[in-house]
Parts: C-alpha cells; sequence; structure tokens
C-alpha cells in the first residue's frame, strides 16, 4: 500500500526509509524526497485548501514558486504555517498538517464558500463590507480573517537560532543549474573568489529532473560530478539551501541560507537559518526560468500540475501523481514529459495540443489543434473533458494532468533595481530588460538560452565576461555535448469561454475576475494586481502573473507588453521574519545599560525603571512600604531634611578640548561661556536652528582649553553628533576636540543640608570643599577616599545644597557604598529618578517634558538668557515675530485650589467660564507630581503670557478622563524660590 | 549601499547617520542686514532633487567623520564622497 506511486530509478536514497506524518497518518519516504514528493509517492494528491473557496488543492510545482500545496510544518514552538510542501526537505519524524479547513482536509466546512463563488468575485470585499462602517472592524474583519485564514502560530516563543553573515565575492553566481555550474567551473578555475547558491539542497537545477546526456553522462551526474569540482576549490564556496532573495545597492545581495530545516532540530548552538549580506564585485543570474500553465475550467484539481514538474517528480524523485496521466501543451518541451513518464511506466493517455500541426514526439496518442476544457473529481482529478478539432467533446479518465504553457525566465532579480524586463515574441515571455543592476549580467534560461547546450554555454561566457570586466583573465572550459532543440510553441494562455478558470490558484484569482476588473475599469496591471489580488499571494504570481497579463492584455486589444508588468521587488521568496531579526531579538535587540550603582541598588530590593537603554533606580522600597509613594515621599523629605544620594551617571557627558572649547561653547548654547572661570559651572540652554530649545546642561570649565559638559539622558547620542556637526562642518578651522565620556565616568548627586558634611569625609582632607572654597556653581578636581582622581561640581538639581561627584566608572560601585556609609550618621538616603523628578518639580527646573521639542527660551522663562552679543545656533531664527508674540506660552507653576484635589499632566488650561474646547486653549500642564513638602499635587506647565497671570485661578481641563480641576497659576519655584538653600 | 570613506576606504551606509542636503554647511552669517531672510532659506528651503545630491551622513559607528556624499536619489550611484571638513574649507568657512 505505501508508496503505491513509487517509480523505479531517481536522485533518492532507496537504501534509508524515512517516517513522516501528513495530518496525523503516517507515511514513508526516502532521503532526497520533499515533503511534496514523498506524498505523491504515496499516493497523495490533496494537500491544501484554496485561500478564499476552499478549493481542494494538489502541488502543481516542484519548486519554490508552488502556490498551491502550502502547509504547516513541525509541532509545538517550531510549527511553522504557510511553508511549500514542494521545497521543504523530508526528514525523519517530520510533522506536516494542512492548513485552512475544518474540521478535515478532505471534508472543509468552509467548502460552501465555492458554492458561493458568485458572491465572492474580484472586489467582493470592496462592494460587500463597505457600510455600516462600526460593523467592520467588529464584524466583517474577524469573519473574513476566520475564513480567509492560511495557517496558524505557534504563539510560542521561537526556539531556534537566526544568525546574520556578511560575505565576499569577486563573482557571486545565483542558481547551479547547466548555466550557473558552468560559469562557476569557469570562474572557479580562473581562481576568482566565487559564490555559487542555489536555493535547491540538490545542485544541478534541471539537470537532475531531465534525462538528456551531457556528453557521456547523463545530467545529474555531470552535475554531481561538476559540484564534486567546485567544492574541492578553496576559491569556491557551495551555498545549497540558500535563496537570493534579492539584489541591492552597489552590488549587495541578500541572501537566505537555510542551514538546519532539513533536520529536525538544529544541532546545539547552531543556527536554523542564516540571512547573508553577500558584497559582490560581479552578479551572473542564472536563476533557469519557471513554467507557466494554460487556464482552463477547473484547472486546480489536486493531479493537475505543470508538466515539467510532473516530469521532475518522476525523473528526479521517482514519483509520480497517478498511474494514468495525459499532457496538456502548446509547445514542444510539453510532451518530452509523455516521453519520460511512458518511459516511467506510467501510463500516458494523450498528449493534447493546442497546436494544430503539433508534431507527434511521444509513443502515445496526439492530439493536435485540441484543448483540456474541464475537469472533474472531488477531491483530486478523475477526468478531464477535451474538446477536439472538430469540436466534439471526449472525457479522459486520467487521474493526473501535466500542463504546460511555456516557460517564463527568471527575471525577478533583474528588476530589483525598477528596470523593466523585455518581451520575446518567439518565446512568448518577458526577458531580462537593457538595464540590469550595475555588475549583474543574466545567463541561461534566466535570459532565455532554454537549451542545455545554450545554457552551458551562456553560463560559461558570461563567467568570462564578468572576470574580464575584473581585469581576470578565464580560459574557456570544455563543455560537455548536450541537447540543443529550439523553443518551439505557439502562445496560448487560456481555453476560450473559461470563466472559472484559475489563474492564481493561491489567491484564487480566476479568468473570470480578470474580465470583471477589466469591465469595472481597472484595466492598468497595477490595478489589476490590486483589485484582483493577482500575484500578490506569497508566491508573487511566479506561475500566475503572465496569464493574468494576457487575458487583460486581450481584453485591451494592446500586446501583452504594451500591457506590461508590475514591479519585481525583494525578496524572490518569503523570508521569516525571525532571519530578518537574526540575534536582534530579546534583550539582544535593544541591550541594557546599567549604572554604575545597579548592583547595589539591586541589592537594595530597588524598584528599576528603563530610560532610554538605560535601567535606573526608580525609588528603594523600604520594609513596610506597600506603595510607590510612601517609599518617593520618604526619599523625598529625607533628601530635604538631611542628604540623599542618587546614581545621575546617565546624563550625557562630553569632554570639550582645545584652545577655541570656549568659543565653541558660545556658539552652541545661548548664554555666553567665554568668560565663564576656571573652577566654575554654569547652566546652558542649547537650541535647535529654528530656535527651539533642544537640550540642556551643565559646563564646568576645568582648565583654560578643557570644559566638561552635560546633556540630557535621552539627548546624549543627538547632542554629540550635532556638536561634531557644527565643528567639522561649520568651524572647521576651530581648535577643538570632542570625546563622549559618558560611560567613564560614575556620577552621584549628594544633595540636602548636609551634604557638604557628608562628602568632607568621602573628599580627602587636603580638598578645602567649605562655603567658602568651594561656593554654589564651583567645580574641581579632587580626590577621594584616599587618593582616587574624582571630580566635583556643586550644582543642584533638586533646589538643596548639593554637589555631583564623579570617579572613574569602575569605582562607581566603591562609591556608592562609601557615601551610603558615610551617610549613615545623617540618615542619609538614596533616592531614585521619581524622587529625582518631585524634587526638581518643587524647585520649578525644567526637563523633557518641557524641553518637548515645542518651546523656545522665551516659553521657557529664560528669553533674557539668549545673548544677542554673539551668534549661536538658533539665535537668528528664534527672533521670529510669531515666537514673541504678546501672548507666547510662559512656563508658571499650578497648584490646586482645593489641595486635596489632583490633576493629571497633559491637561489644558481653560479660563473659567470659556468652554472647554481647542478656541479656548490657554496652555498645557507638562509636568505633575504630589509634593510631600507642600502636601499637595503641584504641577509645571505653559500658560499663555503666563508670567503676567500668577494668582489667576483657572481650569486644568483632562477630557480623557473627564475630569476638570480648579487650579491657581504660581510661581514655578514652589521651594525656596530665592535659592538660599543652593548657597547654603 | 557603501560609502567609500575618504580615510578608511568602503564602508557599509549602515554605519553612517544620515542628516540631509550639504547646503546646511553655508550657515548664513548672523550679523547680515537680512540675517534672518537667509536663515529662513538656509533651515526651510531645500532642494529635493531627482538626481543628483550633495548631502551630509555621519560615520556614527565608525570615526564620527562628517561626510558629504554625492548620490543620485534615482540610482543611489555614489560619485564623489568628500571630508565635510574640507567642503567646509572651500566653501570659505573657518572659525
Amino acid at each position: 500500500m505505501s508508496q503505491i506511486n513509487r517509480l523505479s530509478g531517481g536522485l533518492i536514497d532507496r537504501t534509508q526509509t524515512l517516517d513522516f506524518r501528513f495530518d496525523g497518518k503516517s507515511y514513508q519516504g526516502h532521503p532526497g524526497d520533499t515533503l511534496a514528493s514523498a506524498l505523491l509517492a504515496n499516493g497523495v494528491r490533496l494537500m491544501g485548501r484554496s485561500f478564499k473557496y476552499h478549493r481542494p488543492r494538489g502541488p502543481i510545482s516542484s519548486g519554490s514558486e508552488e502556490p498551491n500545496a502550502i502547509v504547516e510544518l513541525r509541532t509545538g514552538a517550531r510549527q511553522e504555517p504557510n511553508t511549500r510542501a514542494t521545497t521543504a526537505e523530508l526528514f525523519e519524524g517530520l510533522e506536516a498538517k494542512s492548513q485552512n479547513r475544518w474540521p478535515s482536509l478532505a471534508f472543509d466546512a468552509m467548502g460552501i464558500n465555492d458554492r458561493l463563488s458568485p458572491f465572492f468575485a474580484a472586489g467582493f470585499y470592496y462592494k460587500t463590507f463597505m457600510w455600516p462602517k462600526a460593523f467592520w472592524e467588529k464584524l466583517y474583519e474577524p469573519l473574513i480573517r476566520r475564513a480567509a485564514g492560511l495557517g496558524s502560530l505557534s504563539k510560542e516563543a521561537d526556539p531556534d537560532i537566526y544568525d546574520k553573515g556578511f560575505l565576499h565575492c569577486d563573482l557571486l553566481i545565483i542558481g547551479a543549474g547547466p548555466a550557473g555550474l558552468a560559469a562557476a567551473l569557469t570562474a572557479g578555475r580562473a581562481g576568482a573568489d566565487v559564490i555559487l547558491a542555489d536555493e535547491d539542497f540538490l545542485m544541478g537545477g534541471r539537470l537532475n529532473a531531465e534525462t538528456f546526456a551531457l556528453g557521456d553522462d547523463g545530467g545529474a551526474q555531470w552535475a554531481a560530478a561538476t559540484v564534486a569540482e567546485l567544492a574541492s576549490l578553496p576559491n569556491v564556496r557551495l551555498m545549497p539551501r540558500t535563496t537570493v532573495l534579492g539584489a541591492f545597492d552597489h552590488g549587495i545581495y541578500g541572501a537566505l541560507e537555510r542551514n538546519a530545516d532539513h533536520i529536525a532540530l538544529p544541532a546545539a548552538g547552531k543556527p536554523r537559518q542564516t540571512l547573508w549580506r553577500i558584497y559582490t564585485r560581479r552578479s551572473l543570474l542564472c536563476a533557469g526560468a519557471t513554467e507557466r500553465p494554460i487556464a482552463f475550467d477547473n484547472n486546480d484539481r489536486p493531479g493537475i500540475m505543470l508538466a515539467g514538474a510532473m516530469r521532475a517528480y518522476a525523473n528526479r524523485w521517482a514519483a509520480t501523481p497517478d498511474r494514468k496521466v495525459a499532457i496538456f501543451t502548446n509547445n514542444d518541451d510539453g510532451h518530452r514529459t509523455a516521453i519520460d513518464l511512458i518511459a516511467g511506466g506510467v501510463s500516458v493517455a494523450a498528449v493534447i495540443d493546442t497546436r494544430p500541426d503539433a508534431p507527434r514526439l511521444a509513443d502515445c496518442e496526439l492530439l493536435a489543434g485540441a484543448h483540456v476544457v474541464d475537469s472533474k473529481g472531488r477531491l483530486g482529478l478523475r477526468f478531464v473533458t477535451v474538446r477536439l478539432t472538430d469540436g466534439s467533446s471526449r472525457p479522459m479518465e486520467v487521474g493526473a494532468l501535466g500542463v504546460s504553457g511555456g516557460w517564463n525566465p527568471n527575471v525577478h532579480l533583474t528588476c530589483h533595481h525598477r528596470g523593466r524586463p523585455a518581451w520575446d515574441g518567439a518565446l512568448a515571455a518577458f526577458v531580462p530588460g537593457a538595464e540590469l543592476p550595475r555588475g549583474m549580467s543574466v545567463a541561461g534560461a534566466a535570459k532565455g538560452a532554454f537549451s542545455t547546450a545554450a545554457a552551458l554555454a551562456s553560463g560559461a561566457a558570461g563567467a568570462v565576461a564578468a572576470l574580464a570586466d575584473l581585469g581576470v583573465k578565464a580560459r574557456a572550459v570544455k563543455l560537455p555535448e548536450a541537447e540543443d532543440v529550439p523553443v518551439n510553441l505557439t502562445p496560448f494562455w487560456y481555453v476560450k469561454g473559461a470563466s472559472r478558470a484559475w489563474i492564481d490558484p493561491q489567491n484564487d484569482v480566476t479568468v473570470k475576475d480578470v474580465k470583471l476588473a477589466h469591465q469595472e475599469g481597472y484595466r492598468s496591471v497595477e490595478h489589476l494586481k490590486r483589485y484582483t489580488t493577482l500575484g500578490m499571494a506569497t508566491d508573487q504570481g511566479k506561475t500566475a502573473n503572465i496569464g493574468g497579463l494576457a487575458v487583460m492584455a486581450e481584453m485591451t486589444g494592446k500586446s501583452i507588453p504594451e500591457t506590461g508588468t508590475t514591479i519585481y521587488r525583494p525578496p524572490y521568496s518569503p523570508v521569516p521574519i525571525a532571519a530578518f531579526a537574526g540575534r536582534s531579538a530579546g534583550k539582544d535587540f535593544r541591550p541594557t545599560r546599567l549604572t554604575p550603582s545597579h548592583k547595589w541598588a539591586a541589592e537594595q530590593g530597588a524598584v528599576f525603571v528603563e530610560v532610554g537603554m538605560w535601567l535606573r533606580a526608580q525609588w528603594f522600597p523600604r520594609p513596610g512600604e506597600t506603595h510607590w509613594r510612601q517609599s518617593v515621599d520618604r526619599e523625598v523629605l529625607a533628601t530635604r531634611k538631611s542628604v540623599g544620594i542618587c546614581d545621575v551617571t546617565t546624563l550625557g557627558k562630553i569632554d570639550v578640548q582645545g584652545t577655541d572649547a570656549a568659543e565653541f561653547l558660545n556658539r552652541v548654547y545661548v548664554n555666553a561661556f567665554a568668560k565663564l572661570a576656571v573652577g566654575k559651572v554654569r547652566y546652558g540652554l542649547m537650541l535647535r536652528e529654528d530656535g527651539m530649545a533642544t537640550d540642556d546642561g551643565t559646563p564646568a570649565r576645568l582648565a583654560d582649553d578643557h570644559f566638561v559638559m552635560t546633556t540630557t539622558t535621552a539627548n546624549a547620542v543627538s547632542v554629540y553628533r550635532h556638536l561634531e556637526f557644527c565643528r567639522q562642518c561649520l568651524w572647521p578651522d576651530m581648535d577643538v576636540q570632542l570625546i563622549s565620556t559618558t560611560e567613564a565616568w560614575a556620577q552621584y548627586s549628594v544633595a540636602g543640608p548636609n551634604a557638604r558634611k557628608l562628602l568632607q569625609k568621602i573628599v580627602d582632607a587636603e580638598h578645602d570643599i567649605s562655603n567658602e572654597a568651594f561656593p554654589y556653581m564651583a567645580c574641581g578636581e579632587v580626590t577621594v577616599c584616599g587618593g582616587l582622581r574624582a571630580r566635583l561640581f556643586r550644582i543642584s538639581f533638586s533646589g538643596e545644597l548639593a554637589y555631583e561627584i564623579a570617579v572613574p566608572t569602575r569605582y562607581g560601585d566603591g562609591l556608592i557604598r562609601a557615601l551610603v556609609e558615610a551617610g549613615q550618621e545623617f540618615d542619609a538616603v538614596v533616592y531614585g529618578t521619581e524622587a529625582l523628578g518631585v524634587m526638581r518639580i518643587e524647585k520649578g527646573h525644567a526637563a523633557g517634558n518641557e524641553l518637548n521639542g515645542t518651546t523656545t527660551a522665551l516659553n521657557l522663562g529664560m528669553g533674557k538668557m539668549v545673548s544677542k552679543k554673539k551668534d549661536c545656533i538658533g539665535n537668528t531664527l528664534s527672533e521670529r515675530e510669531g515666537l514673541n508674540r504678546d501672548d507666547a506660552l510662559n512656563l508658571v507653576g499650578f497648584r490646586p485650589v482645593h489641595r486635596n484635589e489632583v490633576f493629571a499632566a497633559g491637561s489644558h488650561l481653560i479660563n473659567t467660564g470659556d468652554e472647554a474646547n481647542a478656541a479656548n486653549d490657554q496652555g498645557y500642564l507638562t509636568s505633575v507630581a504630589f509634593s510631600p513638602n507642600l502636601g499637595h499635587t503641584i504641577g509645571l506647565g505653559f500658560l499663555k503670557n503666563g508670567a503676567a497671570r500668577l494668582g489667576e485661578v483657572m481650569r486644568a481641563v483632562n477630557p480623557v478622563q473627564d475630569a476638570e480641576i480648579s487650579v491657581e497659576v504660581v510661581s514655578p519655584h514652589f521651594i525656596d524660590p530665592e535659592g538660599e538653600r543652593l548657597r547654603a | 549601499m557603501i560609502i567609500d570613506h575618504p580615510l578608511l576606504g568602503p564602508r557599509d551606509a549602515q554605519e553612517f547617520t544620515y542628516l540631509g542636503d550639504a547646503r546646511l554647511i553655508e550657515r548664513p552669517d548672523w550679523q547680515a542686514a537680512d540675517a534672518a531672510e537667509q536663515f529662513y532659506d538656509y533651515l526651510y528651503q531645500r532642494d529635493n532633487p531627482a538626481g543628483e545630491h550633495r548631502e551630509l551622513w555621519f560615520h556614527e559607528q565608525g570615526d564620527r567623520s562628517w561626510l558629504v556624499v554625492t548620490r543620485n536619489t534615482l540610482t543611489h550611484e555614489i560619485t564623489k564622497v568628500e571630508m565635510a571638513r574640507d567642503v567646509a574649507r572651500a566653501k570659505g568657512r573657518s572659525k
């Protein structure tokens, strides 16, 4: 019973038997089989259901162009939907399932769609599911998604590794058929660095699928011997199972190598697939050709396949879809299938050739000038109906039909730079156009050289020419003698009168749909494609597009080349998203940056928050604290009462050196730095050239020609990039050097009335940091903990007496522990980003919420800081009238009129009595916190002419939460408005 | 794409950050009588040619050079790569 349709011969290893399962049933195959060939050998033609009508389907091809035999492979987390049975290599224990059927492949409840097909024609969704609008999301879309499903996902994390790799070569040869092998042999023997890539696991292309002789050998034997020689050459890299998916700029090609798809599990630590970026000097496209079908009514039944595929199954895989077959062709090549199948012991009922003068080439009945017009068989082909020249019909009982409408060169990669293919009337096919991606040439069937001899010769010549271009002289290799039969074909695309004749079986597009598109005015190929979805399935219409064009051309009375093709885009065949991600998954997608105090903070049970890529301590819960506010309030109060410590390492630090360093800072900040004394720090505000505030920081002058400036955490990279632009592009002769030192220094803020006392225990005694010797805004180099070099800055974000102390990063962990220990006698706390935020809002300091890209220095209350005595980035455009209106937004503070009420950041400000709408908008709240020092909610925000409106009462309106709170406009400095604490 | 860095040789475009029109080098004089007009032009009036375009690229994951790359926006062909600093000097920019 098993393998009832297995023939003799073939390139499979019959010494080994592989067990596999399809839809739960066990079968056997052999190494060398694909899932499709093994199923056919086992008498299984039905492998799937179509997308829209749920029609029973089987494979029509033997390669990556397959539209029908789309299955789910493997189980559990490795379950992979929408893979082609025709390319899936068989391995022991393979589990495969058909898709888009319920409850079973043989009985699919949604098969009803086929009966309802008049309703599902092209444009059905557009026309039907329009109204009412609300129904779309809730009813139509879920319904359509369920009905028109492809495979399903495991919804588990992918357990496999995907890699990315980079290769360089003189010549990339794409495709290892006769042309590619001849080219590789030529270039390889000449010593060039060659990569030969082929999507198949067995190199040789059609040589493995045909019975032609090459010299004294069979084609497959010559291919094997050639591959063996190439493998012995150190300058040739053979890449089977590798699809070159796209031609990109400057000779770069993308390629997907399936390292482990042909085994049950990848070896431990080894990738399942690798996405290669191949840098080439030249490339030679030897991608072969794809056969195209002829459309007739009900031409999609399992058992109806391309004649070349039927021949490939017989010759390479010793499998046939049935023991009794017929051939339907418009060219001589179709007859080869009859010849080979007869030789394999399969009964060929007839060759039905559309050409009245068709030659009789095979030893079976020839029906010249006849057409297959219909088929029967519920789950697989049982009969075809043949219309003879005299108009009479003849039923023919066959289980399979090989169809050939001619072959299309695989021009896809030649068009990836928007070049268009050219029409070859003799082949009735598109061939590569004149405009190819630079460095690419084409050989073999891909450029229309269809005979084996022509393919071999053009491959060898292509390699010689490509290498000559590179200055490498290659000698012509001796090529074996091979068949050189010319193409003999009369174009024939579809049987006249056909209606439910499938053109694109994967997306269920029929001749009728194309005609409907024409009737409704969708006549350009791009419209035809989108309206009918022709060629938009996972196979991208490799077997379908030309048929659709032919029908449209006939309807419009134009030729096929006048009708044109849609644009070919990468990838050539589907690439898993996982391969694009490579190792950039999970934490490796976005690495985490840890602060120097991270280990210590984790030991304390800190709660962390992501700030950009950094992980910062948000607060430090203590035993008994059950709500974050308890922790944050405690940290704020303790800091303002005594002293608190905070890791501020994440702020960007840029070292600025050179004799023009001061002048450089003058130009990039709005305020003046030229006269800043050595040993002093100054707040600096930075604008974009359009006058909007972009960043702020505290440059410190360590020497005449040496500053250390800081940036906000978020802008560390972009500010650095901007400064390099200023330095190199605007003022190229300035003597100034920049380097980012963000990660070189661990930096802690020590804030609170006892900050100095604490630091005096850390800073070595010879450094006087008394208020007199080291006043507010002082900076200097000191040593700490007995000789460790450090930098000390007396700056304050919290509004308290405060310092920031920096030590080389590797001492950061030691310093936090030393600070905490030294702080014990003062009940010092360590505080996180929440307390940091609360204290800066209490103090009225702007941060990212206020420097939001739409605010000017004037808005921020720093208009007077913009020096008009000097140039700086943004200075001129900040003077624009619209940015300096009388009612410009000003940064002010807000508190609730009823102190127990709470308002939210983002609320908009509306005058009392006005309707809450955009026209009456007075501004908005940017930062809101609960102030434990004041005992109520406070906020910062931008208010029209706000500086002149202190004391006004208005409404903070939050339509999102349907809240309206009465607020009073106050100074943004809630704590210590005179700044006495800073200077204490 | 591959950018042929004048100092480092051919480098993959992934190592670079793109800024835009190389005209950004020609920052106007803030003291010119029509400075506001000139700055407006400088910042907002950019050409968007279908063809050859001189543009600024920053070798962010490399040596941090700003480069002026002459690239055809239709074909991505790169015909010239210069150090932005050299271009700026040639335009008469100094300090």
